[in-house]
């Protein structure tokens, strides 16, 4: 046997019959065998379930070649034409989001219109915005707050009404407690979660002073009809079991220039957004005329969601 | 691509409007660490900063962007038309000009029996907005009349607070772009003229409670 050795998957396995088995020719075939039991073995392997698992920085046609893959996936399993964007951040953007706590009346369709265009699971139902009930005697007291009310028409008499998402901080909680780094704060000031590098630990849940953030606890179930096909990697795709998803700002749309689902959908005008830094802005506008504050000033987490009075 | 965006995690406090808006209203507790303290005097600094240099003046804030100018001006919102009741419109078909009109204040028994009248009403009566002498026009207080696309111009009359946060966005739905393109609506697609107080809606269902575990006899606990 004179095989050349360099190549591993391309040595022969020695014939018993032989006799002479030689050292090289032995360890050639163990390395063939383990090789071909690993390919066997991860029978969906492909390129980007190879180089995730690598600590380095994909080149453009990496992420390109990733995102159809993904695409390719998804539309396959949802049965209908699926696009994954990876728009980054504007340079020059900060967002910001103020909330009218004056008008709010606690209808929950900003809850309902984030859950369609976030892909969010149906059953276990995750809703990433949490309308809390506040009575009006006791001002915002998170003790006596009620997220389950029922009511045939709201606003109640005698309460008001505080929705709660992701409040986007600056010194964010959830990113310093995330071990893998999994979720960052990006340019823009979006807090984003890579889901593929979450592993489920929840310590950024227990970190969040404003209960933002979800688990998937079984495997989401969104039905196909409907899934919003127009995608984020860092946001409304599909998430697995056992990671953590929370509010993006519709990262998707704020990014391409549009406002947030639950922005459009309020059917009261509570809801503001846009950017920071742009002096004519309505977030400006709301900051510099109107009695402004954030949830829990005390703990320094710098959010990006204001309140307000319009009144 | 995890690990290419990471290293975008802001320093905190660098010149960010927002931040310094709200950090200089601070909260008294928190001027208790040295830390709070420390950005209370940053913010402080930057917000003098602003106040001394670049601030511009409201009017100049508020006249960009695309929104009208003052009440009185003629400059025009792009809106969708005025959401009239079906058949009602346009009002001279039945007003006729040459018909006398009465101007005091009554119950209506032949026609608009549904109108509830229900903003300030022992000081208002129809004709002091709808136009007697063109039914298919509103007239402001000073007289000039008005088409009924360019009715919150009437509203703003009153309501001048109020419209000058709509002009800004700040009042009202908005959809389309924050950065680009947005679609106003009028004062009247969301209030009723007549009764302008927002009637109360149905809720959206409410969340479902997490669902308890029940332990599945493992463990040495009773």
């Amino acid at each position: 046997m004179n095989r050349e050795a360099s190549d591993g998957t391309a040595c022969a396995p020695p014939s018993v019959g032989e006799g002479t088995l030689s050292r090289r020719d032995f360890l050639c075939a163990v390395v063939g065998c383990a090789a071909a039991a690993t390919l066997a073995g991860c029978s969906e392997f492909t390129h980007t379930s190879f180089f995730r698992k690598h600590l380095r920085e994909l080149s453009k046609e990496e992420i390109a070649r990733m995102l159809a893959e993904l695409e390719k996936e998804l539309s396959e399993q949802y049965g209908k034409p699926v696009t994954v964007g990876i728009d980054a951040a504007r340079p020059g953007v900060q967002f910001a989001y103020a909330l009218d706590l004056s008008r709010c009346v606690g209808c929950r369709r900003c809850v309902k219109a984030c859950v369609n265009e976030n892909n969010q699971g149906r059953d276990p139902a995750i809703e990433w915005i949490r309308v809390l009930e506040m009575d009006k005697d006791k001002g915002i007291d998170f003790e006596h707050a009620n997220p389950y009310y029922e009511a045939e028409q709201v606003p109640r008499p005698g309460h008001f009404y505080m929705p709660v998402a992701c409040h986007h901080c600056r010194d964010a909680p959830c990113v310093k407690s995330c071990p893998t780094g999994a979720t960052w704060s990006d340019k823009d000031g979006i807090v984003v979660i890579d889901y593929d590098w979450c592993i489920g630990c929840r310590c950024c849940m227990a970190a969040c002073p404003y209960g933002a953030r979800r688990f998937n606890w079984t495997e989401p179930k969104v039905p196909a009809e409907e899934v919003n096909p127009q995608m984020h990697y860092l946001g409304n795709r599909p998430r697995p079991k056992g990671v953590v998803e929370k509010c993006t700002f519709c990262v998707h749309r704020v990014r391409a220039g549009r406002y947030p689902a639950c922005v459009e959908v309020c059917p009261v005008g509570a809801r503001k957004f846009g950017n920071l830094n742009d002096p004519n802005g309505e977030i400006r506008y709301v900051l510099e005329n109107k009695r402004v504050f954030v949830l829990k000033n005390e703990l320094s987490t710098r959010p990006r969601f204001y309140y307000f009075y319009g009144i | 691509m995890g690990s290419g965006t990471r290293d975008a995690i802001r320093a905190p406090g660098a010149g960010d409007p927002g931040d310094a808006i709200v950090q200089s209203r601070c909260d008294p507790r928190a001027a208790k660490s040295a830390r709070n303290a420390v950005l209370l005097l940053l913010a402080l600094a930057l917000v003098l900063a602003l106040a001394s240099c670049s601030r511009a003046p409201a009017e100049e804030l508020f006249a960009a962007g695309g929104v009208p100018e003052a009440p009185g001006s003629t400059l025009q919102v792009n809106v969708p038309p005025p959401p009239f009741s079906d058949g009602v419109f346009p009002c001279s078909s039945c007003h006729e000009p040459e018909l006398k009109f009465n101007s005091k204040q009554r119950k209506l028994k032949i026609a608009h029996q549904e109108v509830e009248l229900k903003h300030g009403t022992e000081a208002r009566w129809c004709l002091d907005c709808h136009d007697a002498a063109d039914r298919d026009q509103l007239h402001l207080a000073n007289g000039e009349k008005i088409p009924f696309e360019e009715s919150y111009r009437l509203c703003g009359q009153c309501h001048g607070e109020k419209f000058r946060d709509w002009r800004a966005g700040v009042h009202g739905r908005r959809t389309g772009n924050w950065d680009g393109e947005k679609q106003y609506l009028l004062c009247v697609h969301c209030h009723n003229s007549h009764a302008p107080r927002f009637a109360p809606i149905k809720p959206e269902s409410a969340p479902v409670p997490p669902r308890r575990t029940e332990p599945t006899g493992g463990g040495t606990s009773k």
